[in-house]
Order: structure tokens, then sequence, then C-alpha cells
């Protein structure tokens, strides 16, 4: 439906169940795309299924100077990153009596710190081609707060308000910052949850699921396409009306 | 004219799509050449790659003319 022909898109956390869903959905656009990641197996899997048009980037956003050239490396492999989705995340659950500063501090580096920077790396590309997507993925749970997950709400807030300011700079130069809250979706990160816990979730989830990544795939394709110039700002919840916000 | 100011000229008749002949000692970048921050914010950096230097941001607040530009990079470099 949106077409993504000749854009180049960088994908954090490509590795990851909703991550390489969006790689994928956004491959099938039209689109290159530079799948970054900490573990290269699953990288090098996803882009010999894709064949022609992905690159594998490998990068531990936990490190600073691996941040900071990724966008670089991006670049060169694509020759541009006109579209950059923030995916790539972390939890270190626990409650927050019980929470060390290091629990906090790697979550809000990862999924915070790690995605402000890459931003900032790309806009400067994205400011000169007077075009550019931003798509930062959150979580329905930095809206609605989640008893053991201090770090990781505020961390997903924080994308949040990040990318109002970043649209609020950017407008002028057509590129879009936007945010994709997922609500309960089927990943690694929910199997960890036992039966009881889902079926608390799902009670709560007027859906009666899980989402499924490739409904958060959708969503970026969406705010990737030129049809989504005028959308900035905003935050899309994809959770199967969980929350109504 | 100096090579300097060439060059920095240049960039900025690039940047802002205006004529040559605006872009003269005096003219301020914001109230005579019609850019708003987000222009001064990728002048300087296209200064700073051009140039090969740093201007570090309370410097860069006192670049408000081309004037000040050429002089500030004549400094550094």
């Amino acid at each position: 439906m949106f077409d993504l022909t000749g854009k180049t898109a960088l994908v954090t956390g490509a590795s990851g169940g909703i991550g390489a869903d969006i790689a994928r959905a956004l491959h099938k656009a039209g689109a290159v795309v530079g799948l970054s990641g900490t573990r290269v197996q699953p990288l090098e899997a996803l882009a010999a299924e894709l064949g022609e048009r992905a690159h594998v980037l490998e990068c531990n956003l936990s490190v600073p100077e691996e941040v900071e050239g990724l966008v670089k490396r991006a670049v060169e492999a694509m020759g541009s990153v006109e579209i950059l989705v923030n995916n790539a995340g972390i939890t270190r659950d626990g409650l927050a009596m019980r929470m060390s500063d290091e629990d906090w501090a790697s979550v809000l580096d990862v999924n915070l710190t790690a995605s402000f920077r890459l931003c900032r790396a790309a806009i400067r590309g994205m400011m000169k081609a007077r075009q550019g997507r931003i798509i930062n993925i959150s979580s329905v749970v930095g809206t609605t707060g989640n008893p053991g997950q201090a770090n990781y709400c505020a961390s997903k807030a924080g994308m949040v308000g990040m990318s109002k300011a970043l649209a609020a700079e950017v407008a002028s130069r057509g590129i879009t910052v936007n945010a994709v809250a997922p609500g309960f979706i089927e990943t690694a990160m929910t199997d960890k949850l036992n039966e009881a816990q889902k079926g608390g979730i799902l009670s709560a989830v007027p859906a009666g699921r899980m989402g499924r990544p490739q409904e958060i795939a959708a969503a970026v394709v969406y705010l990737a396409s030129d049809e989504a110039g005028y959308v900035t700002g905003a935050t899309l919840h994809v959770n199967g009306g969980m929350a109504m916000i | 004219m100096s090579d300097i100011a060439d060059r920095v000229k240049k960039i900025v008749v690039e940047h802002l799509g205006v004529e040559e002949d605006k872009v003269t000692e005096t003219a301020s970048f914001i109230d005579d050449l019609g850019a708003d921050s987000l222009d001064t914010v990728e002048l300087v950096m296209a200064f700073e790659e051009e140039f090969g230097i740093e201007i570090p941001d309370d410097a860069a607040e006192t670049i408000q003319t081309f004037g000040d530009a050429v002089g500030f990079i004549t400094k550094a470099s």
C-alpha cells in the first residue's frame, strides 16, 4: 500500500521479534534496510532471507562510541539514512526499592540515550536532504506505567517527550518524528511471562489477544511513508484497546 | 576578498538561497538573509566541515553576521 522504493532505512534491534518484522515490512515496501543489532547471527539470517537491499550493521548500543559510528556506517553502506527506526530496547525489571543504579542506568542508556544519539546523527543528513522519517518505538507502559519497570517506563515515556521536541525542531525541514507505542506483543520479551500473567494481561485487552509484530511493523511503514508527511510528534498506540489514549 | 571569505560566502549563498550581493560584511543571517535558528546551526556545522575547525556553542552565538563568521574562521584556522 505504501511505497518506499529507493528509500534507505536503519532499524535498530533488528535481531529481535518486532525489529525483524519492521525490517521485513520496510524491505517489502521497497526500502533498502540497514539491520542493526548486537547478535550477528540472527542479523545475517535475516539479511539472507531478505536477499538484496539488506545490510548487516553490528552495533552494541550500550557502547557510546559504537552508537556514534552507527549512522556513519549505515550511510557508507546505503548512501544515506532517510528513515531511522529506534526499536532496540532492553529490560532490567525489579521493584523500585530493589532496583540498582546500574539497572536503572543501563535501561536509560540503551533505550533513551542511544536513541537520542542516533536521532542527532541521522538528522544531520536529513536536514541537508530536506526530508526524513524518524520512528521511535516506545511502549504502552511509557504512558500507563507498570510495576517492576520504573526504568523501562521512564525510558519509554522519555522517548515520547524526545520525539515531540525533535518533531518541533525539524518539522520545517520536511522531517517527521513520531513514536509507535506497542501494547502486549508476541515476542521473546513477553514469552517470559507465565500463563497466569498472560491471562491477567489479556483480560485487560478488549481485542482479547496479544498483538503480532507485523501489526507494529505496519504502523512503522505508514509513518515512514510520504503519505504520513503531515503526521509529526504523534504517538500511534497499537495495543488492541488496552489503553485508549 | 580573501579565500576564506569566498568560501564562507559560497556556503551562505548555497544554504540560504540568497543573492551573492546581499551577503555583505554587516549582513545579519537572521535579520537580513532570512535565516531561522535552525539555519544558523546548519551554517555553523557547514563552516566546521568546510574549514575543519570546531566552533563551540558560546562562540557560535556571537556569529551573527557574514563578517562575524569570516572573522571567527580567519582567527580559528
